[in-house]
């Protein structure tokens, strides 16, 4: 993991671009990229899609993984509920992330970093809607910045020790 | 989690390729930026770009590298792995290592064609490689299993493009099952009168074309049938077929038609479905004089046996002996098992009540083109003979192109066939009648062999054309009956008022009503329009993203008959290639369990849709032959301990790694 080396740019600065990293299944979401390509529709150039066989395939580790190496965003992308080529891996996909998502906002991630999208093969106007929304979204609440721990992380831990001693429950 | 900590293969030698894919990515991408980039990663040996990868030098290039430099991995960035996955593959096998040492990158459906930033779109292309790169290393040898095949196929839908590819697998002896939903196979072409551009008659191509179906000893027919329920895969489909009642006992009934003449019904009173309810029939009727099985059917709704439970069964009394008539008959199914599946569900056309500016319903001698079909044919209500509803023989008729196509309030596309069926109902509406025809165009479509030359003869037969779109139909004033079309003509730049006997409308084709169902009970896609979706328009234009599962005439876009029945040749052959092969190599990206590794907390059980895990002394099994590779139960594993091919959790963290390290 390389150190940062410049000062973070400042939220919302104009030169900065968020990096999101995006999970697709194979049968809609993909499909409705390359659909898009083939239709040349335009859309925000941050996002980098890595191909699943399908969303129930995304570990919520993925998701971890990405923002802990300085993803600023992850999007994933399956089929409409009934419509899974996998019967059902959608509905597993849409159970761990709203556990996933309910998680994150708990630590204080803003929720527009993370998003579940059912995006079909015939919706390319779709993925190149929602690839904008959330790059604009995300660029506006700046870098997440979750790769290096805040400075004070460890603080939390001393008032949560110091409670403990005096028989406080935190 | 399972982060492997070293690839396990020693310090691997990849080759990275970039294609320039003419101007489609290096317009948009620096594909020699981004080549030199992938040199300097760690374990690339060779990074070259080429004009064309998927081209035999290109693909020859791969197999020089590993063949001469010792390469053991390949990473091609070009288009979607959709289109050439499977190319690339080959070619790495070709040069001697295991085709799934490869992967690749798509930097041109991904990156050139939807960016238009030179600097963005490189800077993409090199993260999206780097990844591939980080993942490659890991990449294991696998080999694709064999299935057997089942050599039946269905066929679902028996319009000409079912009747065709049914007949094309059946006399290459494979046996099929051809399910229709109404009482008799022939679609849309039974109702035609003529066909362009050639003018001949449509029962005299199709019939013969439905009666080899209902008598080929390797056809089994089921008409009144529709699709339950699919599963299975490919080569090894098991399909429920639901089969409506008839009341007759096929195999009894001799279609003598009898009970039809002796029905308690003096007239028909029900509005015929075959000729639009342009006349009447009784309550059991044979859907017209040619239709395949020559089987009568009882419509349940306007029978007094059904309504009344009172009839005197005068059709039961002179059926006799046969004892064809079966008034308990019930829904009843039939599960099959097939190795391939052709879709020819066809279309149905746009409801021009939809449009109400052109006002059908409302004035009577506003037709639709399926009306005078039958208005013009000689088998038809009228015997050929062009009355009006008003019993008036026209002496001018608007034929009005594109109601339902190429509108923003309806459909945006073209619906292909209107233009050229307009021409011929002009011809065939000017050689019965003498009138004046006069057609309102946005534009004469007229491609395709002959199409130009008919169009160029129905203009010198004296057909008017004027192009502009009509605005509005109303009533001519002084009760003529007739009505005005109002429309801009375009060419003459002012408007035109023209009252006519008789309106046509050219109405588009549509999506079937019940398309998205269809599309789910066989797990396909729904395209533009609600037609059903290609696996790739130009590379695989019959085949669906559902291995086995296969697509012909009109319910995959609007087409004309030529087309219909070569594309129904196209999917015959198709789903022939399949299931004549005898076996199908299923993709290796299935799950396998560590045993070692696995606590037997049965979490992922459940999860598994097509039940292939089992537990089995204390350990999750999974059956290869059932797993699909969806990956569910990888991603749910809490001890790490399945895993999947092609997509073990290594490879997915170094993708991760790859396209967020810092170019």
């Amino acid at each position: 993991m390389p150190e940062p080396t410049e000062t973070p740019p400042a939220v919302g600065a104009d030169d900065w671009e968020p990096k999101i990293v995006a999970f697709f299944c194979n049968w809609c979401t993909y499909l409705a990229a390359d659909l898009a390509g083939t239709s040349r529709m335009k859309y925000a150039s941050n996002t980098r899609v890595i191909r699943v066989m399908c969303s129930g395939r995304v570990d919520p580790q993925f998701v971890l993984e990405a923002l802990a190496h300085g993803a600023d965003g992850v999007l994933i992308g399956g089929c409409h509920p009934g419509d899974c080529h996998y019967q059902s891996g959608n509905y597993k996909a849409l159970r761990r992330f709203r556990l996933l998502k309910r998680m994150l906002i708990g630590l204080g991630v803003e929720e527009e970093r993370i998003r579940l999208e059912w995006i079909s093969a015939a919706e390319a106007d779709k993925l190149r809607d929602v690839i904008n929304e959330m790059a604009a979204q995300v660029k506006a609440l700046g870098p997440a910045h979750l790769e290096t721990p805040p400075e004070d992380w460890a603080a939390g831990f001393e008032v949560e020790a110091e409670a403990e001693v005096e028989g406080v429950t935190v | 989690m399972n982060r492997a900590g070293t690839d396990g293969n020693g310090q691997p030698k990849i080759g990275v390729y970039v294609c320039h894919c003419g101007t489609n990515i290096a317009a948009t991408v620096d594909v020699e930026a981004v080549a030199e980039y992938a040199a300097t990663l760690p374990g690339v040996a060779v990074a070259k770009t080429y004009k064309y990868m998927c081209s035999d030098p290109g693909q020859e290039l791969i197999k020089a590298d590993i063949q001469a430099g010792g390469l053991d991995r390949v990473v091609v960035a070009a288009c979607s792995p959709s289109l050439h996955e499977a190319t690339f593959r080959r070619a790495t096998a070709a040069g001697g290592i295991n085709p799934y040492y490869f992967h690749m990158v798509s930097i041109r459906e991904l990156d050139s064609w939807v960016h238009t930033d030179v600097v963005e779109a490189t800077a993409k292309a090199k993260d999206l490689i780097r990844a591939a790169v980080h993942r490659v290393r890991f990449h294991k040898p696998l080999e694709r299993s064999r299935v057997d095949i089942n050599p039946a196929v269905m066929v679902v839908g028996g319009g000409i493009a079912g009747i065709h590819a049914a007949l094309t697998l059946a006399n290459a002896g494979k046996h099929v099952y051809l399910v229709e939903r109404e009482p008799s196979i022939g679609g849309h072409m039974a109702q035609f009168d003529k066909t362009f551009p050639t003018l001949d008659c449509a029962a005299c191509i199709l019939t013969p074309k439905m009666t080899d179906v209902g008598s080929h000893p390797n056809i089994t027919l089921w008409t009144m049938a529709e699709v339950d329920k699919v599963d299975g895969y490919v080569g090894n489909y098991k399909v429920k077929v639901r089969h409506k009642p008839r009341f007759i006992i096929e195999d009894a009934c001799v279609g003598c038609m009898e009970c039809i003449e002796v029905c308690v019904f003096r007239r028909g009173k029900t509005p015929d479905e075959f000729n639009l309810g342009l006349s009447m029939r009784k309550p059991i009727y044979i859907p017209f004089p040619q239709a395949v099985p020559q089987v009568v059917v009882i419509d349940q709704e306007s029978c007094i046996e059904f309504r009344t439970g009172r009839c005197k069964k005068t059709c039961v009394e002179v059926c006799a002996d046969r004892n064809a008539i079966d008034f308990t008959q019930t829904e009843t199914f039939d599960e099959v098992e097939v190795g391939a599946i052709v879709l020819a569900t066809g279309f149905k056309t746009f409801d021009p009540r939809r449009a109400p500016a052109y006002g059908y319903g409302v004035y009577d001698n506003v037709y639709t083109s399926m009306e005078v079909e039958r208005l013009v044919n000689a088998s038809g209500p009228t015997e050929g003979h062009v009355t009006l509803r008003d019993g008036r023989t026209p002496q001018t008729v608007g034929i009005v192109h594109c109601v339902g196509s190429r509108d923003v309030n309806s459909n945006v596309y073209c619906s292909r066939v209107c233009c050229m069926y307009s021409l011929k109902l002009a011809h065939l509406l000017k050689e019965k009648t003498g009138a004046e025809v006069y057609n309102f165009y946005i534009d004469i479509r007229a491609p395709g062999k002959g199409m130009e030359e008919f169009y160029n003869r129905v203009a010198e037969e004296g057909v008017h054309f004027i192009r502009g779109k009509v605005a509005d139909v109303y009533p001519e004033a002084g009760n003529t009956g007739r009505v005005v079309l109002q429309a801009e003509d375009t060419l003459m730049s002012r408007v035109r008022k023209i009252p006519v006997d008789m309106v046509v409308l050219a109405t588009g084709l549509e999506a079937q009503v019940d398309a998205e169902e269809v599309r789910r009970t066989f797990n396909i896609t729904c395209g533009g329009g609600g037609f059903f979706m290609e696996r790739h328009p130009k590379l695989a234009p019959v085949s669906t993203f559902t291995d086995g599962i296969f697509l012909a005439g009109a319910c995959q876009g609007p087409k004309d008959i030529p087309d219909t029945v070569a594309q129904a040749g196209a999917a015959a052959a198709e789903a022939l290639a399949l299931v004549d092969k005898g076996f199908v190599e299923m993709e290796p990206n299935t799950a396998y369990v560590v045993t070692e590794e696995c606590s037997g907390c049965k979490t992922c059980i459940p999860l598994c849709p097509y039940t292939a895990i089992t537990r089995v002394d204390g350990k999750a099994q999974i059956n290869p032959v059932l797993c699909k590779g969806c990956g569910t139960c990888v991603a749910a594993c809490p001890s790490g301990s399945i895993r999947q091919n092609l997509f073990e959790d290594e490879e997915i963290y170094e993708e991760i790694l790859g396209v967020l390290a810092d170019a």
